[in-house]
């Protein structure tokens, strides 16, 4: 066998052989059927009762839950969070990236931590501080009321927590894409005359750009389905501050359950594409590293 | 030898001079991040642990101790704790599966494992309090028995185990996909039955590697809010977690006691980090060896 080695270089050739050797037994069954019922149990009956409460009276009514007023209130603001959060964070994570990446420095790790923290933070905690900076009895609340500005119970802070909360993804996605993809291309790039922007937007960005997606695809589903420092910030008022999954739990606390499914149908789907997009780029970078 | 009297100089100038010209010299990149951590992280950070040092340490721990705190803490931890290890058994479990074998729709099924990243928490309450009520799906089938899951203690539980599933496995899957296959047929080819060959040589070097999975899904689980408030009846003494008891102390302008028990849950959390961060280390060093 030894000597025939070589020949047996395919992956299949070398499971003929292989095979014969384990005991053949019922073992990898019985622990695929525990492993998928698990998963039925925790996730996908519980996804699976999203879409058929919300459908359970057919389409009408659903439809007539999604044009409510507050409803599209609350999806309009939604949006909003999730399109000033995601860019102030994006730029954000490239330049924490590109900092971190890019040097050597002592205590590296630490700062890869301080990084991550706002995701060890409970969102409540997140909610609180912020509450305990721009509140009425906070530092800043008697400047902040001395010139009629409002952060807490309002749009401003549900951004500053939104965005606290969803502040590492494009940082930790991009930062191993940037150190596996190395400096010497953009060296190169400077060598020949290229300026620090020109560098970073034609050769820099274009190696990135599936990890800085992925990234931005997490923030934004972050940014979108956040709920706890949300609501500890924004004092949840239907139609004024109250994004889309403060609107699902107020919904359902108020016995309007075909309202909340309604409503929590949009952000399932939300999961859903996100879940999707993230496997089509974790495939492309993938077939990236195998080239 | 021209050159070394500047240096001297350069060394009795004060030092937040040096600070100073150092931070001149720092590119933008740094600086957008330093301003960016310092706004959204330190400040409010620092303000907290402020507010709190304003409290006497004797109120302090007084707020941080009583009866309704310990029993929350209680809650938050212990069930926090009970799911994240359930999920360590089966997050190894699905994440073996996962890696070893084939099946059908297992690239879906590899893809769903993330749906409590992607779902929001309102939502993944939502449906968790319903399929698990007495008349849903699940809790109708259970309630029989006698066992009530949505608005208890269990349903905190059940919530808890949904968000810290995918921890687990996609903490275990990359390195039991890096594992060598050689180690476990070398044992079967000595005889080992494959439970011993699970037991000895798979289990030990992935065993830090479960334990980081376990502490991640735990740090997840002790701060989750959305999924948790909603299943749960919030009753003291009985179902209420910690961070909606800090809700609750906020809602009635009662600033001191939501920063104390704040405190104790960043606290806590500071010190998971340090502690997943030693975990990923030593799973680092059975690595390479």
């Amino acid at each position: 066998m030894t000597v025939n080695e070589p020949k047996f270089h395919s992956s299949t050739a070398e499971k003929d052989i292989v095979k014969p050797k384990k005991p053949k037994s019922w073992v990898p069954t019985l622990l695929i059927v525990i492993a998928i019922a698990y998963l039925a149990l925790v996730q996908y009956i519980p996804a699976l009762n999203v879409f058929i409460q919300a459908f359970s009276k057919g389409v009408g009514p659903f439809f007539a839950n999604l044009s409510k007023p507050a409803f599209l209130h609350a999806a309009w603001l939604t949006l909003l969070l999730a399109l000033i959060a995601v860019p102030i964070n994006a730029v954000f994570g490239l330049c924490a990236a590109w900092a971190i990446a890019r040097h050597n420095f002592p205590g590296k790790a630490v700062v890869l931590s301080i990084i991550d923290l706002p995701f060890s933070i409970s969102p409540v905690v997140a909610g609180l501080m912020i509450v305990l900076l721009y509140g009425r009895n906070g530092w800043f609340g008697p400047w902040l009321q001395a010139h009629d500005i409002q952060i807490i119970f309002a749009f401003p802070g549900m951004v500053l927590a939104t965005a606290f909360v969803s502040m590492p993804f494009v940082a930790r996605e991009v930062i191993p894409v940037l150190e596996e993809f190395g400096k010497d291309q953009e060296e190169a790039a400077r060598t020949l005359g290229a300026n620090d922007w020109q560098t970073f937007w034609r050769v820099t960005l274009p190696s990135i750009r599936w990890g800085l997606l992925y990234g931005l695809i997490l923030t934004n589903a972050r940014a979108m389905g956040e709920f706890g420092a949300v609501s500890v910030v924004s004092g949840n008022i239907a139609d004024k501050t109250q994004s889309l999954p403060l609107f699902v739990e107020d919904a359902y606390k108020q016995y309007e359950t075909e309202a909340a499914f309604s409503a929590a149908v949009l952000l399932a789907l939300l999961a859903v594409v996100t879940l999707v997009l993230k496997e089509i780029l974790e495939r492309k970078t993938r077939i990236k590293d195998v080239e | 030898m021209t050159l070394s009297p500047p240096v001297e100089i350069d060394s009795k100038t004060p030092f937040w001079k040096t600070l100073l010209e150092k931070l001149r010299q720092i590119p933008w990149t740094w600086r957008i991040t330093l301003v960016y951590l310092t706004v959204m992280l330190f400040v409010p950070i620092a303000a907290m642990f402020l507010k709190a040092s304003t409290e006497p340490p004797a109120r302090f721990w007084e707020i941080a101790t009583s009866p309704l705190a310990l029993a929350t803490y209680n809650v938050t931890f212990v069930t926090s704790l009970a799911a994240a290890l359930l999920n360590g058994v089966f997050g190894t479990l699905i994440a073996w599966v996962l890696v070893r074998y084939d099946f059908p729709l297992k690239r879906i099924i590899d893809a769903t494992v993330d749906l409590p990243f992607a779902l929001p928490t309102s939502v993944a309450g939502l449906t968790l309090a319903t399929v698990y009520s007495d008349n849903g799906w699940i809790g109708s089938l259970l309630a029989p028995l006698g066992i009530k899951v949505s608005f208890t203690r269990l349903g905190v539980w059940v919530a808890m185990i949904f968000i810290s599933l995918p921890f687990v496995v996609r903490t275990v899957q990359p390195v039991l996909q890096e594992m060598e296959h050689e180690i476990e047929e070398a044992a079967w080819s000595l005889g080992a039955s494959q439970w011993q060959t699970f037991w000895k040589v798979i289990l030990p070097p992935l065993f830090p590697t479960i334990l980081t999975g376990i502490a991640l899904g735990f740090s997840r689980a002790v701060g989750e809010y959305g999924s948790t408030v909603i299943i749960s009846s919030n009753t003291p003494f009985q179902d209420l977690i910690a961070p909606v008891l800090i809700f609750q102390r906020l809602e009635q302008y009662d600033y001191s006691g939501a920063t104390v028990i704040g405190v104790v849950l960043l606290a806590i959390s500071l010190v998971l980090l340090l502690a997943i961060n030693f975990l990923q280390a030593w799973s680092r060093r059975y690595d390479s060896k």
